[in-house]
């Protein structure tokens, strides 16, 4: 037991740090890829105009903070595991993964994760630049708001993670999975509170939309960075249990999916 | 006791057929129609621990579809295989820990990092200890000769370079079954050279089997006891190279030095004539006659200097592929 723990843990540090030094090696493209994340600060901007004309029980203020913490979520869960395994397997490189005895799911987490530390710099930066800009908006949060954000933004990634990495194994079945992605995108950006925040939906549709994964991909991580009422343990076990079931059918389709590789001549 | 045990395997592809045209594409769309292509048909063989065996047969014979199966990247459709006391497609810890595939078209190691750091991935996979780590990375860069590029990006790696860096990192879980796809293409003759006493160093040091496809046969020639001949997914002959070529090529090559040029006419009646270059001939003569046609020679030409010898093997394959005359 204590020995599979080290072992794993080792297997952790190495490939953090080795995909942390991958990330660094792609400086440039970084800081384009932060600054390619900036749609909620523009989004912002219409909202702020659209909030001084009309009533959404929302302050201006309240835009502000919100887009700027969609912002900071976003920023830590993007995922785009599709692309890297529909290329692994077009590419034949998901055999040298097979020939190893670690999942190769774990390279993909990995170098996710990493990334995240890769891109923190830039995002700081960024909040910092527009905190000087429009110091009215600047606020604390307390410890433990920060520290559930922190996990709820860490589980909103592993859940868009875990959903793209299921889509992606439709990439044993045809050489374009990332459609479904491209279309499942759709929904994401709506539902999740990306464009707007699920405050100002109908009654009707924002219960509807609770129970969906979407909003805890975005809104309700950064409703509790900023302080706007969430149920945070109905939260949490909705975000837990969409993850196992994403979980559950990626295996099944992970099962199937190398059988058909195999068939094809791997 | 072989560690390579494979019985009447057998491995069928389906391919989706097309025909061309707009119809065609519709047609494929809507009902895609497969024909089945078998790529193995009932092959067997057994493999002993130290081994070392060429896998030989042209493109598309089958032999990257047998390594793949032995290595449990693809299951067969029929036939059984053990490796090292393992069902390869089960790809159990264990069995991984005591195999290795190294595709010479394709790579593993990150591109834009130092190999360094791809190692250091496989060493925590594969549980290596820090120490032992370094101690292999000694052993295995001084085999090598990569002492100086363990900390350059691969991408800033010669080709020869980049394949001794590929055997690095598929060797350093220290496997005891080596499966080599073509370990040398593209490189050239000085890095074909030091891949190869490598291999032979890597298999006489820790005893490892090697079973290796190539399509320069100096590789076979230079590192193999045995072959395997495979063609068109059969396997036609399982043996020594000697074997292969009084099997295939019962002829031997003779070279005759003249005191004076002949015409090709006069030249012909003495046997099959292959090159007239000046006063130099060459003959090919089937074994059974070659005694004699060598005394009717020398008694009846002024022969300054003969030699006698076996046809080089690229020629004897390539015929026996051509022809497809195979027992």
């Amino acid at each position: 037991m204590k020995r599979a723990v080290r072992s794993a843990i080792r297997k952790a540090r190495a490939l953090l740090s080795v995909y942390y030094a991958y990330m660094l090696e792609y400086r440039a493209e970084l800081l384009l890829w932060v600054l390619s994340g900036t749609l909620p600060l523009i989004l912002m901007g219409v909202w702020i105009k659209a909030s001084q004309q009309g009533q959404f029980g929302l302050s201006p203020l309240d835009f502000v903070r919100y887009f700027l913490a969609v912002f900071l979520v976003r920023q830590f869960s993007v995922v785009w595991v599709i692309w890297e395994f529909e290329r692994e397997i077009v590419e034949g490189k998901l055999s040298f993964r097979l020939l190893q005895p670690l999942d190769p799911g774990w390279h993909h987490f990995a170098a996710h994760f990493a990334e995240r530390f890769a891109r923190l710099p830039f995002a700081i930066a960024l909040v910092t630049l527009f905190f000087l800009l429009y110091p009215d908006a600047f606020w604390i949060p307390s410890l433990p708001r920060l520290l559930l954000t922190l996990l709820t933004v860490f589980m909103a990634f592993v859940l868009r993670f875990i959903m793209q990495y299921t889509f992606a194994m439709f990439a044993f079945w045809t050489e374009r999975a990332s459609a479904i992605e491209q279309f499942w995108f759709l929904f994401y950006l709506f539902l999740s509170g990306m464009i707007a925040p699920l405050e100002v939906f109908p009654p009707v549709m924002q219960r509807i939309v609770q129970w969906t994964p979407f909003p805890y991909m975005i809104h309700f991580p950064a409703s509790i960075l900023i302080g706007l009422p969430v149920n945070v343990v109905q939260g949490l076990f909705i975000t837990l249990g969409w993850m196992l079931l994403f979980f559950a059918i990626n295996r099944w389709l992970w099962k199937k999916g190398l059988k058909q590789y195999s068939g094809m001549g791997a | 006791m072989a560690i390579i045990t494979v019985k009447d395997l057998s491995k069928v592809y389906p391919v989706a057929v097309k025909d061309p045209g707009l119809k065609g594409t519709l047609r494929h769309f809507f009902h895609r129609t497969y024909r089945s292509v078998p790529a193995v048909q009932s092959v067997s063989f057994q493999i002993d621990p130290g081994e070392v065996v060429g896998f030989l047969g042209p493109n598309g014979a089958g032999k990257t579809t047998t390594l793949k199966m032995l290595t449990g990247l693809i299951h067969p459709s029929n036939g059984s295989i053990a490796v090292a006391g393992h069902v390869p497609f089960q790809r159990e810890a264990n069995f991984l820990q005591k195999i290795t595939l190294v595709m010479g078209q394709k790579q593993q190691l990150i591109w834009d990092l130092p190999m360094l750091d791809s190692l250091k991935i496989n060493a925590a996979v594969y549980g290596i200890s820090e120490r032992e780590f370094r101690h292999r990375l000694g052993e295995l860069t001084e085999m090598l000769t990569l002492e100086e590029k363990l900390t350059q990006p691969v991408r800033k790696l010669s080709l020869g370079e980049r394949m001794k860096a590929e055997l690095l990192a598929a060797l350093i879980h220290r496997p005891n079954v080596l499966f080599l796809d073509e370990p040398t293409l593209g490189l050239d003759v000085n890095a074909q050279v030091s891949v190869r006493e490598f291999l032979r160093e890597y298999n006489r040091r820790y005893g490892a089997t090697v079973l290796l496809t190539s399509h320069y046969m100096a590789d076979i020639t230079a590192l193999c006891q045995r072959v395997l001949l495979i063609y068109a997914g059969r396997l036609i002959y399982d043996g020594d190279l000697e074997g292969l070529l009084d099997r295939f090529a019962p002829y031997r090559e003779v070279t005759l030095e003249l005191g004076n040029e002949r015409s090709p006419a006069e030249l012909e009646s003495y046997g099959e004539l292959k090159q007239v270059n000046g006063r130099i001939v060459r003959f090919i003569v089937r074994q059974e006659a070659l005694t004699k046609t060598v005394a009717r020679l020398l008694a009846n030409l002024d022969v300054i200097d003969l030699t006698v010898a076996e046809p080089p093997i690229e020629e004897v394959i390539g015929q026996v592929f051509q022809t497809g005359a195979i027992a």
